[in-house]
Protein backbone atom coordinates (compact mmCIF):
# COMPACT_ATOMS: atom_id res chain seq x y z
CA UNK A 1 0.00 0.00 0.00
CA UNK A 2 2.67 2.46 0.98
CA UNK A 3 4.71 1.50 -2.07
CA UNK A 4 1.86 2.31 -4.35
CA UNK A 5 0.98 5.63 -2.78
CA UNK A 6 2.62 8.66 -4.24
CA UNK A 7 3.33 11.97 -2.71
CA UNK A 8 0.17 13.27 -4.33
CA UNK A 9 -1.52 10.65 -2.22
CA UNK A 10 0.27 11.95 0.82
CA UNK A 11 -0.66 15.49 -0.08
CA UNK A 12 -4.32 14.61 -0.39
CA UNK A 13 -4.11 12.61 2.81
CA UNK A 14 -2.71 15.63 4.58
CA UNK A 15 -5.52 17.64 3.14
CA UNK A 16 -8.00 14.95 4.11
CA UNK A 17 -6.60 15.04 7.62
CA UNK A 18 -8.05 18.48 8.01
CA UNK A 19 -11.37 17.37 6.56
CA UNK A 20 -12.18 14.07 8.28
CA UNK A 21 -14.75 13.33 5.60
CA UNK A 22 -12.31 13.71 2.68
CA UNK A 23 -11.46 10.06 2.33
CA UNK A 24 -15.03 8.96 2.74
CA UNK A 25 -16.02 11.43 0.08
CA UNK A 26 -13.45 9.96 -2.31
CA UNK A 27 -14.74 6.46 -1.65
CA UNK A 28 -18.34 7.61 -2.03
CA UNK A 29 -17.55 9.16 -5.41
CA UNK A 30 -15.63 6.11 -6.59
CA UNK A 31 -18.33 3.72 -5.41
CA UNK A 32 -20.96 5.82 -7.18
CA UNK A 33 -19.01 5.56 -10.42
CA UNK A 34 -18.34 1.87 -9.89
CA UNK A 35 -22.07 1.27 -9.45
CA UNK A 36 -22.76 2.85 -12.84
CA UNK A 37 -20.17 0.50 -14.30
CA UNK A 38 -21.51 -2.61 -12.57
CA UNK A 39 -25.28 -2.12 -12.50
CA UNK A 40 -25.80 -2.99 -16.18
CA UNK A 41 -24.08 -6.34 -15.51
CA UNK A 42 -26.22 -6.97 -12.43
CA UNK A 43 -29.41 -6.24 -14.34
CA UNK A 44 -28.28 -8.38 -17.22
CA UNK A 45 -27.65 -11.29 -14.88
CA UNK A 46 -30.72 -11.00 -12.66
CA UNK A 47 -33.14 -10.22 -15.46
CA UNK A 48 -31.93 -13.31 -17.29
CA UNK A 49 -33.09 -15.31 -14.24
CA UNK A 50 -36.50 -13.71 -13.76
CA UNK A 51 -39.92 -14.95 -14.90
CA UNK A 52 -40.92 -13.07 -18.03
CA UNK A 53 -44.24 -11.76 -16.70
CA UNK A 54 -42.66 -9.82 -13.87
CA UNK A 55 -40.43 -7.67 -16.03
CA UNK A 56 -43.33 -5.43 -16.93
CA UNK A 57 -43.73 -4.18 -13.40
CA UNK A 58 -41.50 -1.46 -11.99
CA UNK A 59 -38.04 -2.99 -11.92
CA UNK A 60 -36.56 -4.75 -8.93
CA UNK A 61 -33.05 -6.13 -8.83
CA UNK A 62 -33.13 -9.41 -6.92
CA UNK A 63 -35.22 -12.19 -8.48
CA UNK A 64 -37.78 -13.72 -6.14
CA UNK A 65 -37.30 -17.09 -7.76
CA UNK A 66 -34.79 -18.20 -10.32
CA UNK A 67 -36.04 -18.97 -13.78
CA UNK A 68 -33.17 -20.98 -15.24
CA UNK A 69 -35.53 -22.03 -18.01
CA UNK A 70 -34.86 -18.65 -19.66
CA UNK A 71 -31.51 -20.01 -20.74
CA UNK A 72 -33.06 -23.16 -22.15
CA UNK A 73 -35.60 -21.08 -24.05
CA UNK A 74 -32.99 -18.68 -25.37
CA UNK A 75 -30.70 -21.51 -26.46
CA UNK A 76 -33.66 -23.14 -28.22
CA UNK A 77 -34.91 -19.94 -29.86
CA UNK A 78 -31.46 -19.35 -31.30
CA UNK A 79 -28.73 -21.98 -31.73
CA UNK A 80 -26.33 -20.41 -29.23
CA UNK A 81 -24.42 -23.68 -28.93
CA UNK A 82 -23.73 -23.47 -32.63
CA UNK A 83 -22.77 -19.78 -32.29
CA UNK A 84 -20.34 -20.74 -29.54
CA UNK A 85 -18.76 -23.37 -31.75
CA UNK A 86 -18.42 -20.93 -34.65
CA UNK A 87 -16.94 -18.24 -32.44
CA UNK A 88 -14.62 -20.72 -30.81
CA UNK A 89 -13.27 -21.94 -34.15
CA UNK A 90 -12.86 -18.37 -35.35
CA UNK A 91 -11.24 -17.17 -32.14
CA UNK A 92 -8.81 -20.08 -31.89
CA UNK A 93 -7.87 -19.62 -35.54
CA UNK A 94 -7.27 -15.89 -35.17
CA UNK A 95 -5.38 -16.19 -31.88
CA UNK A 96 -3.09 -18.99 -33.08
CA UNK A 97 -2.56 -17.35 -36.43
CA UNK A 98 -1.77 -13.94 -35.01
CA UNK A 99 0.58 -15.35 -32.40
CA UNK A 100 2.44 -17.56 -34.88
CA UNK A 101 2.64 -15.19 -37.85
CA UNK A 102 3.36 -12.10 -35.75
CA UNK A 103 6.09 -13.98 -33.96
CA UNK A 104 7.73 -15.08 -37.20
CA UNK A 105 7.55 -11.62 -38.74
CA UNK A 106 8.70 -9.95 -35.54
CA UNK A 107 11.67 -12.32 -35.41
CA UNK A 108 12.64 -11.34 -38.94
CA UNK A 109 12.38 -7.65 -38.11
CA UNK A 110 14.19 -7.94 -34.78
CA UNK A 111 16.97 -10.38 -35.63
CA UNK A 112 17.53 -10.96 -39.33
CA UNK A 113 19.43 -8.66 -41.64
CA UNK A 114 18.03 -8.27 -45.11
CA UNK A 115 17.76 -5.42 -47.59
CA UNK A 116 14.61 -3.29 -47.30
CA UNK A 117 13.93 -4.29 -43.72
CA UNK A 118 13.17 -0.79 -42.45
CA UNK A 119 11.02 0.09 -45.45
CA UNK A 120 9.01 -3.10 -45.12
CA UNK A 121 8.49 -2.47 -41.42
CA UNK A 122 7.26 1.05 -42.15
CA UNK A 123 4.78 -0.33 -44.68
CA UNK A 124 3.48 -2.73 -42.04
CA UNK A 125 3.14 0.17 -39.61
CA UNK A 126 1.28 2.24 -42.16
CA UNK A 127 -1.33 -0.50 -42.65
CA UNK A 128 -2.42 0.13 -39.07
CA UNK A 129 -3.97 3.32 -40.34
CA UNK A 130 -6.29 1.49 -42.72
CA UNK A 131 -9.74 1.40 -41.12
CA UNK A 132 -11.96 -1.58 -41.92
CA UNK A 133 -14.47 0.74 -43.62
CA UNK A 134 -12.20 1.61 -46.52
CA UNK A 135 -11.39 -2.03 -47.33
CA UNK A 136 -14.79 -3.45 -46.41
CA UNK A 137 -16.27 -3.64 -49.91
CA UNK A 138 -13.20 -4.98 -51.78
CA UNK A 139 -12.54 -7.47 -48.98
CA UNK A 140 -16.11 -8.69 -49.31
CA UNK A 141 -15.67 -8.97 -53.09
CA UNK A 142 -12.45 -10.97 -52.64
CA UNK A 143 -14.10 -13.32 -50.15
CA UNK A 144 -17.02 -13.72 -52.54
CA UNK A 145 -14.66 -14.40 -55.45
CA UNK A 146 -12.84 -17.02 -53.40
CA UNK A 147 -16.21 -18.64 -52.62
CA UNK A 148 -15.62 -18.13 -48.90
CA UNK A 149 -18.89 -16.41 -47.95
CA UNK A 150 -20.38 -18.25 -44.93
CA UNK A 151 -17.15 -20.06 -44.14
CA UNK A 152 -14.66 -20.10 -41.29
CA UNK A 153 -11.99 -19.08 -43.78
CA UNK A 154 -13.79 -15.77 -44.33
CA UNK A 155 -13.85 -15.13 -40.59
CA UNK A 156 -10.26 -16.14 -39.97
CA UNK A 157 -7.91 -15.70 -42.91
CA UNK A 158 -8.19 -11.92 -43.51
CA UNK A 159 -7.44 -11.29 -39.82
CA UNK A 160 -4.51 -13.65 -39.38
CA UNK A 161 -1.88 -10.94 -39.23
CA UNK A 162 -1.75 -8.31 -36.52
CA UNK A 163 0.51 -5.29 -36.92
CA UNK A 164 0.05 -4.58 -33.24
CA UNK A 165 1.35 -8.10 -32.58
CA UNK A 166 4.37 -7.62 -34.83
CA UNK A 167 5.31 -4.34 -33.10
CA UNK A 168 4.74 -5.79 -29.63
CA UNK A 169 6.80 -8.94 -30.25
CA UNK A 170 9.56 -7.17 -32.18
CA UNK A 171 10.09 -4.97 -29.16
CA UNK A 172 9.98 -8.01 -26.91
CA UNK A 173 12.54 -9.89 -29.00
CA UNK A 174 14.91 -6.94 -28.99
CA UNK A 175 15.07 -7.45 -25.24
CA UNK A 176 16.23 -11.08 -25.51
CA UNK A 177 20.07 -11.23 -25.33
CA UNK A 178 21.70 -11.89 -28.69
CA UNK A 179 24.32 -14.08 -27.04
CA UNK A 180 21.71 -16.83 -26.86
CA UNK A 181 21.26 -16.71 -30.65
CA UNK A 182 24.99 -16.75 -31.20
CA UNK A 183 25.51 -19.71 -28.92
CA UNK A 184 22.82 -21.66 -30.76
CA UNK A 185 24.35 -20.57 -34.07
CA UNK A 186 27.71 -22.00 -33.11
CA UNK A 187 25.92 -25.22 -32.17
CA UNK A 188 24.74 -25.34 -35.76
CA UNK A 189 21.17 -24.12 -35.43
CA UNK A 190 19.58 -22.53 -38.48
CA UNK A 191 18.01 -19.08 -38.29
CA UNK A 192 14.49 -20.46 -38.11
CA UNK A 193 15.76 -23.11 -35.71
CA UNK A 194 16.83 -20.30 -33.40
CA UNK A 195 13.36 -18.79 -33.63
CA UNK A 196 11.76 -22.12 -32.78
CA UNK A 197 14.12 -23.27 -30.05
CA UNK A 198 15.42 -20.05 -28.46
CA UNK A 199 13.12 -17.10 -29.16
CA UNK A 200 9.73 -18.76 -29.01
CA UNK A 201 10.22 -20.53 -25.66
CA UNK A 202 11.48 -17.26 -24.15
CA UNK A 203 8.62 -15.09 -25.36
CA UNK A 204 5.80 -16.53 -23.25
CA UNK A 205 4.61 -13.26 -21.64
CA UNK A 206 4.72 -11.39 -24.95
CA UNK A 207 2.80 -14.13 -26.74
CA UNK A 208 0.28 -14.28 -23.91
CA UNK A 209 -0.35 -10.53 -24.03
CA UNK A 210 -0.90 -10.70 -27.76
CA UNK A 211 -3.07 -13.79 -27.30
CA UNK A 212 -5.34 -12.04 -24.78
CA UNK A 213 -5.77 -9.00 -27.02
CA UNK A 214 -6.44 -11.22 -30.02
CA UNK A 215 -9.00 -13.22 -28.06
CA UNK A 216 -10.88 -10.10 -26.94
CA UNK A 217 -10.80 -8.68 -30.45
CA UNK A 218 -12.02 -11.88 -32.09
CA UNK A 219 -14.71 -12.73 -29.56
CA UNK A 220 -16.25 -9.24 -29.60
CA UNK A 221 -15.86 -8.47 -33.30
CA UNK A 222 -19.04 -7.59 -35.14
CA UNK A 223 -18.87 -5.67 -38.44
CA UNK A 224 -16.75 -8.13 -40.43
CA UNK A 225 -18.81 -11.22 -39.45
CA UNK A 226 -21.95 -9.19 -40.21
CA UNK A 227 -20.73 -8.64 -43.76
CA UNK A 228 -19.40 -12.09 -44.69
CA UNK A 229 -21.93 -14.30 -42.90
CA UNK A 230 -25.47 -14.81 -44.23
CA UNK A 231 -26.12 -18.40 -43.18
CA UNK A 232 -27.78 -18.37 -39.71
CA UNK A 233 -25.80 -21.51 -38.81
CA UNK A 234 -22.50 -19.73 -39.39
CA UNK A 235 -23.21 -16.77 -37.11
CA UNK A 236 -20.80 -15.84 -34.36
CA UNK A 237 -22.10 -15.20 -30.85
CA UNK A 238 -22.12 -11.40 -31.29
CA UNK A 239 -23.81 -11.65 -34.66
CA UNK A 240 -26.32 -14.15 -33.29
CA UNK A 241 -27.08 -11.88 -30.35
CA UNK A 242 -27.68 -8.87 -32.60
CA UNK A 243 -30.02 -10.91 -34.83
CA UNK A 244 -31.69 -12.43 -31.75
CA UNK A 245 -32.48 -8.96 -30.43
CA UNK A 246 -33.89 -8.05 -33.84
CA UNK A 247 -36.40 -10.90 -33.53
CA UNK A 248 -37.07 -11.03 -29.80
CA UNK A 249 -36.61 -7.30 -29.23
CA UNK A 250 -38.86 -7.05 -26.18
CA UNK A 251 -38.59 -10.52 -24.67
CA UNK A 252 -36.09 -9.13 -22.22
CA UNK A 253 -35.56 -12.21 -20.08
CA UNK A 254 -34.60 -14.32 -23.09
CA UNK A 255 -32.57 -11.49 -24.53
CA UNK A 256 -30.62 -11.09 -21.30
CA UNK A 257 -29.99 -14.83 -21.15
CA UNK A 258 -28.49 -14.44 -24.62
CA UNK A 259 -26.46 -11.43 -23.54
CA UNK A 260 -25.03 -13.25 -20.54
CA UNK A 261 -24.18 -16.09 -22.89
CA UNK A 262 -22.35 -13.71 -25.21
CA UNK A 263 -20.47 -11.87 -22.47
CA UNK A 264 -19.46 -14.59 -20.05
CA UNK A 265 -16.36 -15.98 -21.84
CA UNK A 266 -14.65 -12.58 -22.16
CA UNK A 267 -15.49 -11.69 -18.58
CA UNK A 268 -14.02 -14.97 -17.34
CA UNK A 269 -10.86 -14.53 -19.40
CA UNK A 270 -10.57 -10.96 -18.15
CA UNK A 271 -11.05 -11.88 -14.50
CA UNK A 272 -8.40 -14.59 -14.77
CA UNK A 273 -5.80 -12.48 -16.54
CA UNK A 274 -7.00 -9.21 -15.08
CA UNK A 275 -3.88 -7.63 -13.61
CA UNK A 276 -1.82 -8.71 -16.54
CA UNK A 277 -4.33 -7.38 -19.02
CA UNK A 278 -4.64 -4.01 -17.31
CA UNK A 279 -0.87 -3.76 -17.05
CA UNK A 280 -0.34 -4.22 -20.75
CA UNK A 281 -2.99 -1.58 -21.50
CA UNK A 282 -1.35 0.78 -19.03
CA UNK A 283 2.10 0.21 -20.47
CA UNK A 284 1.40 0.28 -24.14
CA UNK A 285 -1.62 2.53 -24.19
CA UNK A 286 -3.05 0.07 -26.64
CA UNK A 287 -6.56 -1.19 -27.08
CA UNK A 288 -7.21 -4.66 -28.45
CA UNK B 1 42.24 -14.21 -30.40
CA UNK B 2 43.88 -15.33 -33.60
CA UNK B 3 41.43 -18.21 -33.96
CA UNK B 4 38.32 -16.22 -33.03
CA UNK B 5 38.64 -13.46 -35.65
CA UNK B 6 38.49 -15.58 -38.86
CA UNK B 7 35.76 -17.73 -37.29
CA UNK B 8 33.73 -14.60 -36.69
CA UNK B 9 34.21 -13.41 -40.25
CA UNK B 10 33.03 -16.76 -41.61
CA UNK B 11 30.12 -16.84 -39.22
CA UNK B 12 29.05 -13.41 -40.34
CA UNK B 13 29.19 -14.39 -43.98
CA UNK B 14 27.07 -17.48 -43.43
CA UNK B 15 24.77 -15.56 -41.15
CA UNK B 16 24.05 -12.97 -43.76
CA UNK B 17 23.10 -15.58 -46.33
CA UNK B 18 21.07 -17.56 -43.85
CA UNK B 19 19.35 -14.34 -42.84
CA UNK B 20 18.01 -13.67 -46.26
CA UNK B 21 16.32 -17.01 -46.85
CA UNK B 22 15.08 -17.19 -43.28
CA UNK B 23 13.62 -13.68 -43.51
CA UNK B 24 11.88 -14.57 -46.75
CA UNK B 25 10.31 -17.62 -45.12
CA UNK B 26 9.41 -15.84 -41.90
CA UNK B 27 7.83 -12.86 -43.60
CA UNK B 28 6.15 -14.58 -46.54
CA UNK B 29 2.85 -15.43 -44.83
CA UNK B 30 2.41 -12.00 -43.23
CA UNK B 31 3.39 -10.11 -46.38
CA UNK B 32 1.18 -12.23 -48.59
CA UNK B 33 -1.87 -11.89 -46.33
CA UNK B 34 -1.33 -8.17 -45.97
CA UNK B 35 -0.98 -7.68 -49.69
CA UNK B 36 -4.16 -9.63 -50.43
CA UNK B 37 -6.36 -8.43 -47.56
CA UNK B 38 -5.12 -4.89 -46.86
CA UNK B 39 -3.07 -3.28 -49.62
CA UNK B 40 -4.97 -4.66 -52.59
CA UNK B 41 -8.42 -3.87 -51.11
CA UNK B 42 -7.23 -0.34 -50.32
CA UNK B 43 -6.25 0.27 -53.93
CA UNK B 44 -9.30 -1.56 -55.19
CA UNK B 45 -11.64 0.67 -53.19
CA UNK B 46 -9.72 3.70 -54.49
CA UNK B 47 -10.49 2.43 -57.99
CA UNK B 48 -14.14 1.72 -57.11
CA UNK B 49 -14.52 5.24 -55.72
CA UNK B 50 -14.22 6.53 -59.29
CA UNK B 51 -16.84 4.09 -60.59
CA UNK B 52 -20.56 3.74 -60.54
CA UNK B 53 -21.39 0.12 -59.78
CA UNK B 54 -24.11 -1.86 -58.00
CA UNK B 55 -21.93 -4.91 -57.32
CA UNK B 56 -23.93 -7.22 -59.59
CA UNK B 57 -24.02 -5.89 -63.13
CA UNK B 58 -20.99 -6.72 -65.26
CA UNK B 59 -20.63 -3.10 -66.22
CA UNK B 60 -18.84 -0.48 -64.17
CA UNK B 61 -19.06 3.10 -65.38
CA UNK B 62 -16.18 5.49 -64.85
CA UNK B 63 -17.57 8.68 -63.33
CA UNK B 64 -14.40 10.53 -62.32
CA UNK B 65 -14.75 12.50 -59.11
CA UNK B 66 -18.53 12.43 -59.22
CA UNK B 67 -18.84 10.14 -56.18
CA UNK B 68 -16.68 12.44 -54.11
CA UNK B 69 -18.59 15.45 -55.33
CA UNK B 70 -21.92 13.82 -54.57
CA UNK B 71 -20.96 12.92 -51.00
CA UNK B 72 -19.52 16.41 -50.55
CA UNK B 73 -22.87 17.84 -51.59
CA UNK B 74 -24.96 15.16 -49.89
CA UNK B 75 -26.95 16.42 -46.92
CA UNK B 76 -27.01 12.85 -45.64
CA UNK B 77 -23.23 12.56 -45.53
CA UNK B 78 -22.85 15.98 -43.95
CA UNK B 79 -25.41 15.02 -41.35
CA UNK B 80 -23.51 11.77 -40.71
CA UNK B 81 -20.25 13.66 -40.31
CA UNK B 82 -21.80 16.09 -37.87
CA UNK B 83 -23.47 13.29 -35.87
CA UNK B 84 -20.16 11.42 -35.75
CA UNK B 85 -18.35 14.57 -34.69
CA UNK B 86 -20.81 15.16 -31.84
CA UNK B 87 -20.33 11.57 -30.73
CA UNK B 88 -16.54 11.86 -30.92
CA UNK B 89 -16.46 15.11 -28.96
CA UNK B 90 -18.95 13.83 -26.38
CA UNK B 91 -17.18 10.55 -25.67
CA UNK B 92 -13.71 12.09 -25.79
CA UNK B 93 -14.34 15.21 -23.70
CA UNK B 94 -16.37 13.43 -21.03
CA UNK B 95 -14.19 10.32 -21.15
CA UNK B 96 -10.93 12.21 -20.73
CA UNK B 97 -12.21 14.61 -18.05
CA UNK B 98 -13.93 11.91 -15.99
CA UNK B 99 -11.04 9.52 -16.62
CA UNK B 100 -8.55 11.99 -15.19
CA UNK B 101 -10.69 12.82 -12.16
CA UNK B 102 -11.26 9.16 -11.30
CA UNK B 103 -7.62 8.26 -11.90
CA UNK B 104 -6.57 11.05 -9.53
CA UNK B 105 -9.02 9.86 -6.89
CA UNK B 106 -7.67 6.33 -7.31
CA UNK B 107 -4.13 7.64 -6.99
CA UNK B 108 -4.84 9.44 -3.73
CA UNK B 109 -3.63 6.58 -1.58
CA UNK B 110 -7.02 5.11 -0.83
CA UNK B 111 -7.55 1.42 -0.22
CA UNK B 112 -8.91 -0.91 -2.84
CA UNK B 113 -7.30 0.79 -5.83
CA UNK B 114 -6.99 -2.47 -7.74
CA UNK B 115 -10.59 -3.48 -7.15
CA UNK B 116 -11.92 -0.12 -8.31
CA UNK B 117 -9.66 -0.22 -11.36
CA UNK B 118 -10.88 -3.69 -12.26
CA UNK B 119 -14.54 -2.71 -11.94
CA UNK B 120 -14.09 0.40 -14.06
CA UNK B 121 -12.32 -1.71 -16.67
CA UNK B 122 -15.07 -4.35 -16.94
CA UNK B 123 -17.08 -2.54 -19.65
CA UNK B 124 -13.94 -2.20 -21.81
CA UNK B 125 -13.73 -5.96 -22.29
CA UNK B 126 -17.47 -6.40 -22.74
CA UNK B 127 -18.68 -6.75 -26.30
CA UNK B 128 -20.26 -3.62 -27.68
CA UNK B 129 -23.22 -5.59 -28.99
CA UNK B 130 -23.99 -6.96 -25.53
CA UNK B 131 -23.49 -3.56 -23.93
CA UNK B 132 -25.85 -1.95 -26.43
CA UNK B 133 -28.52 -4.62 -25.82
CA UNK B 134 -28.34 -4.15 -22.05
CA UNK B 135 -28.45 -0.36 -22.26
CA UNK B 136 -31.39 -0.55 -24.65
CA UNK B 137 -33.15 -2.50 -21.92
CA UNK B 138 -32.07 -0.10 -19.16
CA UNK B 139 -33.51 2.84 -21.09
CA UNK B 140 -36.84 1.17 -21.89
CA UNK B 141 -39.68 3.25 -20.39
CA UNK B 142 -41.32 1.75 -17.31
CA UNK B 143 -39.22 -1.43 -17.40
CA UNK B 144 -35.62 -0.33 -17.55
CA UNK B 145 -33.81 0.59 -14.38
CA UNK B 146 -32.05 3.65 -15.83
CA UNK B 147 -35.39 5.03 -17.03
CA UNK B 148 -36.94 4.59 -13.58
CA UNK B 149 -33.85 6.07 -11.93
CA UNK B 150 -33.90 9.14 -14.18
CA UNK B 151 -37.61 9.63 -13.49
CA UNK B 152 -36.90 9.50 -9.78
CA UNK B 153 -34.24 12.19 -10.00
CA UNK B 154 -36.77 14.36 -11.80
CA UNK B 155 -35.95 13.91 -15.48
CA UNK B 156 -39.12 13.48 -17.47
CA UNK B 157 -38.63 10.86 -20.17
CA UNK B 158 -38.84 12.47 -23.60
CA UNK B 159 -41.49 11.38 -26.03
CA UNK B 160 -41.93 8.82 -27.42
CA UNK B 161 -38.97 7.07 -25.72
CA UNK B 162 -35.36 7.91 -24.86
CA UNK B 163 -34.02 6.14 -27.91
CA UNK B 164 -36.70 7.38 -30.30
CA UNK B 165 -36.42 11.02 -29.32
CA UNK B 166 -34.29 13.03 -31.79
CA UNK B 167 -32.54 14.96 -29.02
CA UNK B 168 -31.97 12.09 -26.63
CA UNK B 169 -31.05 9.16 -28.88
CA UNK B 170 -27.55 10.43 -29.61
CA UNK B 171 -27.01 11.33 -25.95
CA UNK B 172 -27.80 7.76 -24.95
CA UNK B 173 -25.46 6.43 -27.64
CA UNK B 174 -22.75 8.75 -26.29
CA UNK B 175 -23.48 7.51 -22.77
CA UNK B 176 -22.94 3.90 -23.86
CA UNK B 177 -19.75 4.84 -25.71
CA UNK B 178 -18.54 6.65 -22.61
CA UNK B 179 -19.42 3.72 -20.36
CA UNK B 180 -17.33 1.44 -22.61
CA UNK B 181 -14.41 3.85 -22.92
CA UNK B 182 -13.94 5.29 -19.44
CA UNK B 183 -12.05 2.34 -17.91
CA UNK B 184 -9.45 2.44 -20.65
CA UNK B 185 -8.75 6.14 -20.04
CA UNK B 186 -8.59 5.59 -16.28
CA UNK B 187 -6.02 2.80 -16.58
CA UNK B 188 -3.79 4.84 -18.90
CA UNK B 189 -4.10 8.00 -16.79
CA UNK B 190 -3.43 6.10 -13.58
CA UNK B 191 -0.25 4.62 -15.08
CA UNK B 192 0.80 8.13 -16.07
CA UNK B 193 0.12 9.56 -12.62
CA UNK B 194 2.04 6.76 -10.96
CA UNK B 195 5.02 7.57 -13.17
CA UNK B 196 5.36 11.08 -11.77
CA UNK B 197 8.28 11.05 -9.30
CA UNK B 198 7.14 11.60 -5.72
CA UNK B 199 9.94 14.08 -5.03
CA UNK B 200 8.31 16.62 -7.33
CA UNK B 201 5.29 16.87 -5.09
CA UNK B 202 7.31 16.72 -1.92
CA UNK B 203 9.47 19.61 -3.10
CA UNK B 204 6.41 21.61 -4.11
CA UNK B 205 4.72 20.92 -0.78
CA UNK B 206 7.81 22.06 1.09
CA UNK B 207 7.76 25.23 -1.00
CA UNK B 208 4.21 25.82 0.19
CA UNK B 209 2.23 24.88 -2.90
CA UNK B 210 -1.37 23.95 -2.08
CA UNK B 211 -3.44 21.15 -3.56
CA UNK B 212 -4.78 23.30 -6.37
CA UNK B 213 -1.38 24.83 -7.19
CA UNK B 214 0.19 21.38 -7.37
CA UNK B 215 -2.57 20.14 -9.64
CA UNK B 216 -2.49 23.20 -11.85
CA UNK B 217 1.27 23.65 -12.18
CA UNK B 218 2.57 20.10 -11.77
CA UNK B 219 0.04 17.37 -12.50
CA UNK B 220 -1.46 19.03 -15.56
CA UNK B 221 1.81 19.79 -17.38
CA UNK B 222 3.26 16.39 -16.47
CA UNK B 223 0.36 14.38 -17.83
CA UNK B 224 -0.34 16.66 -20.80
CA UNK B 225 1.39 14.27 -23.27
CA UNK B 226 -0.68 11.28 -22.09
CA UNK B 227 -3.81 13.39 -22.24
CA UNK B 228 -3.12 14.42 -25.81
CA UNK B 229 -2.46 10.80 -26.76
CA UNK B 230 -5.70 9.66 -25.15
CA UNK B 231 -7.63 12.44 -26.85
CA UNK B 232 -6.41 11.52 -30.33
CA UNK B 233 -6.84 7.78 -29.75
CA UNK B 234 -10.31 8.29 -28.39
CA UNK B 235 -11.25 10.53 -31.32
CA UNK B 236 -10.08 7.93 -33.85
CA UNK B 237 -11.78 5.12 -31.99
CA UNK B 238 -15.04 7.07 -31.70
CA UNK B 239 -14.88 8.08 -35.36
CA UNK B 240 -15.13 4.40 -36.32
CA UNK B 241 -18.24 3.69 -34.19
CA UNK B 242 -20.67 1.18 -35.67
CA UNK B 243 -21.91 -1.57 -33.31
CA UNK B 244 -23.77 0.61 -30.80
CA UNK B 245 -25.71 2.40 -33.51
CA UNK B 246 -26.47 -0.81 -35.37
CA UNK B 247 -27.95 -2.43 -32.26
CA UNK B 248 -29.58 0.48 -30.46
CA UNK B 249 -30.95 2.95 -32.99
CA UNK B 250 -30.16 1.86 -36.58
CA UNK B 251 -29.29 5.47 -37.28
CA UNK B 252 -32.69 6.80 -36.19
CA UNK B 253 -34.74 8.67 -35.25
CA UNK B 254 -34.68 10.73 -38.45
CA UNK B 255 -30.97 10.23 -38.95
CA UNK B 256 -29.98 11.79 -35.62
CA UNK B 257 -27.67 8.87 -34.81
CA UNK B 258 -26.60 8.01 -38.33
CA UNK B 259 -22.81 7.95 -38.00
CA UNK B 260 -20.53 7.75 -41.06
CA UNK B 261 -19.69 4.08 -40.57
CA UNK B 262 -23.34 3.12 -40.47
CA UNK B 263 -24.14 5.28 -43.50
CA UNK B 264 -21.29 3.64 -45.43
CA UNK B 265 -22.53 0.20 -44.44
CA UNK B 266 -26.05 1.01 -45.64
CA UNK B 267 -24.84 2.59 -48.88
CA UNK B 268 -22.78 -0.52 -49.62
CA UNK B 269 -24.93 -3.40 -48.40
CA UNK B 270 -28.49 -2.04 -48.55
CA UNK B 271 -28.46 0.35 -51.50
CA UNK B 272 -25.52 -1.22 -53.37
CA UNK B 273 -23.96 2.12 -54.23
CA UNK B 274 -20.48 0.63 -54.13
CA UNK B 275 -18.87 3.66 -55.77
CA UNK B 276 -20.31 6.14 -53.30
CA UNK B 277 -19.56 3.87 -50.35
CA UNK B 278 -15.95 3.44 -51.53
CA UNK B 279 -15.53 7.19 -51.82
CA UNK B 280 -16.84 7.51 -48.26
CA UNK B 281 -14.36 4.86 -47.21
CA UNK B 282 -11.53 6.89 -48.68
CA UNK B 283 -12.69 10.04 -46.92
CA UNK B 284 -12.73 8.11 -43.63
CA UNK B 285 -9.30 6.67 -44.44
CA UNK B 286 -7.88 10.14 -45.18
CA UNK B 287 -9.14 11.46 -41.85
CA UNK B 288 -7.84 8.50 -39.82
CA UNK B 289 -4.52 8.61 -41.70
CA UNK B 290 -4.02 12.27 -40.83
CA UNK B 291 -4.99 11.77 -37.19
CA UNK B 292 -2.65 8.79 -36.84
CA UNK B 293 0.25 10.69 -38.39
CA UNK B 294 -0.31 13.46 -35.84
CA UNK B 295 -0.35 10.84 -33.08
CA UNK B 296 2.90 9.29 -34.30
CA UNK B 297 4.52 12.67 -34.79
CA UNK B 298 3.91 13.55 -31.17
CA UNK B 299 4.50 10.24 -29.48
CA UNK B 300 6.53 7.98 -31.69
CA UNK B 301 5.10 4.83 -33.12
CA UNK B 302 5.71 2.31 -30.38
CA UNK B 303 4.29 4.27 -27.48
CA UNK B 304 1.08 4.99 -29.32
CA UNK B 305 0.91 1.75 -31.34
CA UNK B 306 -2.76 2.16 -32.06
Amino acid sequence: MSAASTSLARAIRLHAGRLPWGKLLIHATLIGGALVMVIPFLWMLTLSLKPAALTHQPPYLIPTHFEVANYEKAWQAAPFARYYLNTLVMTVGIVLGQVLLSSLAAYAFARLRFPGREVLFLIFLATMMIPLYVILIPSYLIIDWLGWIDSYAALIVPRLVSVFGIILLRQYYQGIPRELDEAAMIDGASRLGIWWRIILPLSGPGLATLGIFAFMFAWNDFLWPLVVINDPDMRTVQLGLAMFQGRYGTQWTLLMAGTVTATLPTLIVFLIGQRWFIQSVAQSGVKG
Amino acid sequence: MSIVAPLRARWRQANRQGDLSAAALALAPAVLLFAVFNIYPLLYSGYLSFMEWDGFSPQRTYVGLENYQSIYESAQFRNALSVTLKYMVGVTALGVALGLVIAMLLNSGIRGQNIYRMIYFLPVVTSTVAAAVVWRYLMTPGIGYADVFLRNVGLTPPSPTWLRNPTWALRIVILVGLWKRLGFNIVVFLAGLQNIPKDYYEAATVDGAGVWARFRHMTIPLIAPITLMLVIMSLIDAFLIFDVVYVMTEGGPVGTTEVVGFLLYRQAFHYFNLGTASAMGWVIFAIVFTATLILWKFFGVRESGL
